[in-house]
């Protein structure tokens, strides 16, 4: 049986990842580069939905909306401020840059909201016949528990992932997407405006962010400053594993790195980072395009 | 007027960075010996010393070899606590305390290259972004395993465990000396100012004479046109490795003169937020400038001193974020280059292609 | 002794120094036999079968696209054949990558310049002179007289190699900061400094006006002649190739369509058709 929970658990952990690959994979898709501050905008996006829903007590939807608002304008402003400047600049430098802006964004965090841990209420609970409130449905005589926030977790990814693939395989902006992470230069010639395709990427995946965010704290419900950055990196590893650049490569890398993460704490959790780690490793060293990606060559 | 040739302007140079080093050393040496050092201040003379090791040797690999490091915190890791290890067993057999300390740090520097080869061979297969993230992993990984081991000491020898101290079944006269999460707890603090000054000359010496001869060459090659120095001949793995590994071994003696300073010193002192500090000393020092390593690490390293005097030390990892941002801004946009070069041009002349001249 | 320094003319080079001396028999210094690589699913390059004397200047020409730098990253094992043989000096180059295969001979210049931008002229000379003038890395660290010997050796070598192209005067100039020119020729000396059997050069006139190409064919030719080595050249200025190559070979799609002397390949049908299009559709065609 708990090797049935684990499964459960890992599945919507490895959800979150998902989502929160899909912004990795896209800018790197697109921009050639590691968004760092990725998994803080992740943070943020938490940290707004909480002061939204607690402080100024508005309803849940409303909370989320907000925060993928503000994250959005945040991914628009740090792409145009940080990121747009360095287009030519060698991979190091932008990767330093990216450096820069997760610190920024954490340590401002840290100022503003200070380092205590807030907790995040579980919205994903609903009353049962009896009237008491349950996180989520109990099967096999109580053996089992599969969370509300899990099932919800999976079903938002699930969406998510469809909803990109229709996105951008049949829309318009979608196709721009895929042009300028093939060739920036012919897209402009072809009259698409790359500087847009690449603000509007950068929102798309800042948005999903803050959902991430969203859905992450309901399940493990402490926020600090620094609860984006580790998942953030993990995230990566997912998006690297299933193969970067590609959408459902993000879901698969992000489904299975949370399969192998929670079997790997529920063996010992004093090395399940470095388990996951391990993994992110022997895939590179094997397949350093990772699963579904494919091979870039160099034009010599 | 005779012409300054390029390697006597190199010369110049080096032998500037040496001596802003051995004067500050004898600076610093004779006021603390006349008391005129604030205890605050004297406490972090050693540590001035390791960071500015860990600066030296990170921008071997990341200003001279062109590859982004996230994981240096865990070389200096290897070698703090082999150094330890080292230490504490030794204290028998060599009594005298600075002979012990070299032993740790060099025992140190050796664990920490062979850590340096076993990460080196495969990371240095990938490139850019992949290879950064991978040496992240890598740190994280040491950091992990350190936490989970116990070692301990006794008549017999060495003890190691990754279960807990109890199973280190240590005999009558034995101590532990990693405490799995805990670390280290009683450690025999040797390290010493001289100590740590010897050792950033031996850092500088070591990395201006590589970068300055034919495997240096071989290593910025490499790092300007990968293709291009393969087509030439010069093998990949070999000075890739050559250069990560050294810098490896320097970080390991950093590490262990560093942990030598402290009577108990934990493994998640030396995680991902200390490479990312290190970094910012190369960044901010100049991708392979050596003497700009040295002082923004020791400047870097003082700094939190006078800001927690000042009560706004609360905002220094900020400043630094918004400094590492605007630094990499200003070297790699266009614009801000064409704009310092002409302010270069305004109060140096024409230095750069300067051949010809009366 | 009186040199004649003018722009881009090859000085004469009685020193032995930068002249290795070279074992003249009668083995090709290249002979490549059904060489053919595959991209997925597109042929880049098929059947190529040639053999290059050992002092030879051969040319390899053909429309854009037809794989022309596809043989020489072969060649030079940027990309590994997928079928045939590459015999360099009579040794089989197969499992061989791009560093195993200078050390073993060939020496290249690329089409879109790759010179070690941040590092001097003379350094740029230097890296190509690594593995002729060596010294253990330990004596460097140590700063040991072998060091400074070798170093010295290698400091004169360099001068020297840039000499062939009166560049002797730019060795402490930044690579990136030459003119386009000046770079394209520092790529020759730096190739040369590898001491090759086979020389590719990869559009070495591309970009120069008429003049430097005259200098740049007399060049090629006092190289030739000096260093005793064979080299291949792609080439699109046909006053270039026509003129100093002694082989040509044809290559379109891929596939070699002929292969001669500059007279024979001029007269080609299937060059002309190759190049202008057929006549019988009359009308330019790529």
């Amino acid at each position: 049986m708990s090797l049935l929970s684990n499964l459960i658990n890992g599945i919507s952990l490895g959800s979150v990842y998902a989502i929160i690959a899909l912004g990795y994979t896209m800018v790197y898709g697109i921009a050639k580069m590691l968004n760092f501050a990725h998994g803080d905008v992740i943070m943020v996006g938490a940290y707004i939905c909480f002061f939204a829903t607690g402080k100024f007590g508005l309803p849940f939807p409303a909370g989320v909306l907000l925060a993928m608002a503000v994250c959005t304008v945040l991914g628009v402003v740090i792409e145009k401020l940080a990121y747009r400047p360095l287009r030519q600049a060698p991979s190091l430098a932008v990767l330093i840059t990216a450096i820069g802006v997760s610190y920024f964004l954490q340590n401002s965090a840290l100022l503003m909201w200070k380092s205590d841990p807030k907790v995040f209420t579980n919205v994903f609970v609903f009353k049962d016949a009896a009237g008491v409130p349950q996180t989520g449905v109990s099967l096999f005589d109580g053996q089992l528990t599969v969370t509300y926030v899990a099932m919800f977790t999976v079903l938002m990814c699930v969406i998510i992932m469809a909803g990109l693939t229709l996105f951008t395989g049949k829309t318009k902006m979608g196709k721009a997407m895929r042009a300028c992470s093939e060739d920036k230069a012919a897209a402009q010639l072809m009259g698409i405006d790359v500087n847009f395709t690449i603000s509007m990427t950068f929102a798309i995946g800042s948005a999903l962010a803050a959902v991430a965010g969203v859905l992450l704290c309901s399940s493990y419900q402490t926020l600090m400053p620094t609860t984006g950055s580790l998942p953030g990196i993990r995230a990566f590893t997912a998006a690297v594993f299933g193969g970067i650049g590609s959408i459902p490569g993000a879901l698969l890398g992000g489904i299975l790195l949370g399969i192998i993460e929670i079997f790997a704490k529920a063996f010992n959790s004093n090395i399940s980072d470095a388990v996951v780690f391990a993994v992110l490793i022997v895939v590179l060293l094997v397949k350093p395009t990772g699963l579904l990606g494919k091979a870039v060559r160099e034009k010599v | 007027m005779k012409q300054l040739t390029a390697s006597r302007k190199q010369l110049m140079s080096n032998t500037v960075t040496y001596l802003i080093v051995i004067v500050s050393y004898l600076i610093i040496q004779a006021l603390s010996t006349g008391g005129l050092v604030s205890p605050s201040i004297q406490g972090q003379l050693v540590p001035i010393c390791a960071y500015i090791t860990m600066a030296i040797s990170l921008n071997l690999v990341v200003g001279f070899s062109g590859e982004l490091s996230l994981g240096h915190a865990g070389f200096m890791s290897v070698g703090a606590f082999s150094g330890i290890i080292t230490s504490l067993s030794l204290q028998q057999a060599i009594p005298f305390a600075p002979a012990r300390l070299a032993a740790a740090m060099l025992v140190g520097a050796v664990c920490a290259g062979i850590a340096g080869f076993i990460v080196g061979v495969p990371v240095l297969r990938l490139q850019g972004d992949y290879l950064a993230i991978v040496t992240l992993a890598f740190g994280e990984i040491i950091k992990n395993i350190i936490n989970i081991l116990y070692v301990g000491v006794d008549p017999d020898g060495l003890h190691a465990s990754i279960v807990n101290e109890a199973s280190l079944g240590l005999a009558e006269g034995g101590k532990a000396i990693l405490k799995g999460p805990m670390g280290a707890t009683a450690n025999v603090k040797l390290a010493s100012f001289t100590a740590g000054f010897i050792l950033v000359l031996i850092a500088l010496t070591v990395v201006l004479n590589l970068v300055h001869s034919r495997a240096g060459r071989a290593v910025m090659a490499l790092r300007d046109n990968r293709i291009a120095a393969e087509s030439v001949g010069i093998n990949v793995t070999k000075y890739k490795l050559m250069a990560f590994v050294t810098s490896a071994v320097l970080a390991g003696a950093a590490g262990a003169l560093y942990a030598m300073n402290y009577s108990s010193i934990a493994a998640k002192k030396f995680d991902f937020n200390t490479s990312i500090l290190v970094l910012v000393f190369v960044v901010l020092g100049g991708l392979g400038n050596i003497r700009g390593s040295i002082i923004a690490a020791a400047f870097l390293t003082v700094l939190p001193e006078f800001l927690r005097k000042l009560d706004l030390d609360q905002y220094r990892m900020l400043v630094y974020a918004i400094v590492l941002i605007l630094v990499m801004l200003a070297t790699n946009n266009e614009r801000s280059k064409e704009f310092f070069a002409g302010l270069r041009r305004r109060f140096f002349g024409t230095r750069k292609g300067g051949a010809r001249n009366g | 002794m009186a040199k004649q320094f003018q722009k881009g003319k090859m000085v004469p080079v009685p020193s032995h120094s930068i002249v290795p001396e070279r074992d003249l028999g009668k083995l090709p210094v290249l002979e490549c036999q059904h060489l053919g690589i595959d991209f997925g699913g597109l042929t880049a390059v098929n059947e190529f079968n040639l053999t290059v004397g050992p002092t030879e200047i051969a040319g390899l020409i053909g429309p854009n696209g037809a794989g022309k730098t596809t043989v020489f990253n072969l060649l030079t094992k940027v990309y590994q054949p997928t079928r045939g043989t590459i015999l360099l000096n009579g040794k089989d180059t197969h499992g061989m990558n791009t560093t195993q295969v200078n050390q073993a001979g060939i020496a290249r210049t690329f089409q879109n310049i790759r010179l070690f931008n941040n590092l001097s002229v003379e350094d740029n000379v230097k890296i190509g002179l690594h593995n002729q003038i060596r010294y253990p890395v330990w004596d460097g660290v140590l700063r040991l007289p072998k060091f400074w010997r070798q170093e010295k050796l290698a400091h004169e070598s360099a001068l020297e190699l840039l000499s062939i192209f009166d560049m002797q005067d730019l060795a402490g100039h930044e690579a990136g900061s030459l003119p386009y020119g000046a770079q394209r020729r520092l790529e020759i000396v730096r190739a040369l400094a590898t001491n090759p059997s086979l020389l590719l050069l990869d559009e070495p006139a591309a970009g120069m006006n008429p003049s430097e190409t005259a200098d740049l064919m007399e060049n090629i030719v006092k190289i030739r002649d000096t260093f005793h080595i064979a080299i291949m050249l792609i080439e699109h200025d046909m006053n270039l190739v026509m003129g100093i190559c002694e082989g040509i070979c044809v290559l379109n799609f891929g596939q070699i369509i002929a292969k001669g002397t500059a007279e024979e390949i001029q007269a080609n049908p299937k060059v002309i058709e190759a190049y202008l299009g057929s006549q019988k559709k009359g009308g330019a065609k790529g």
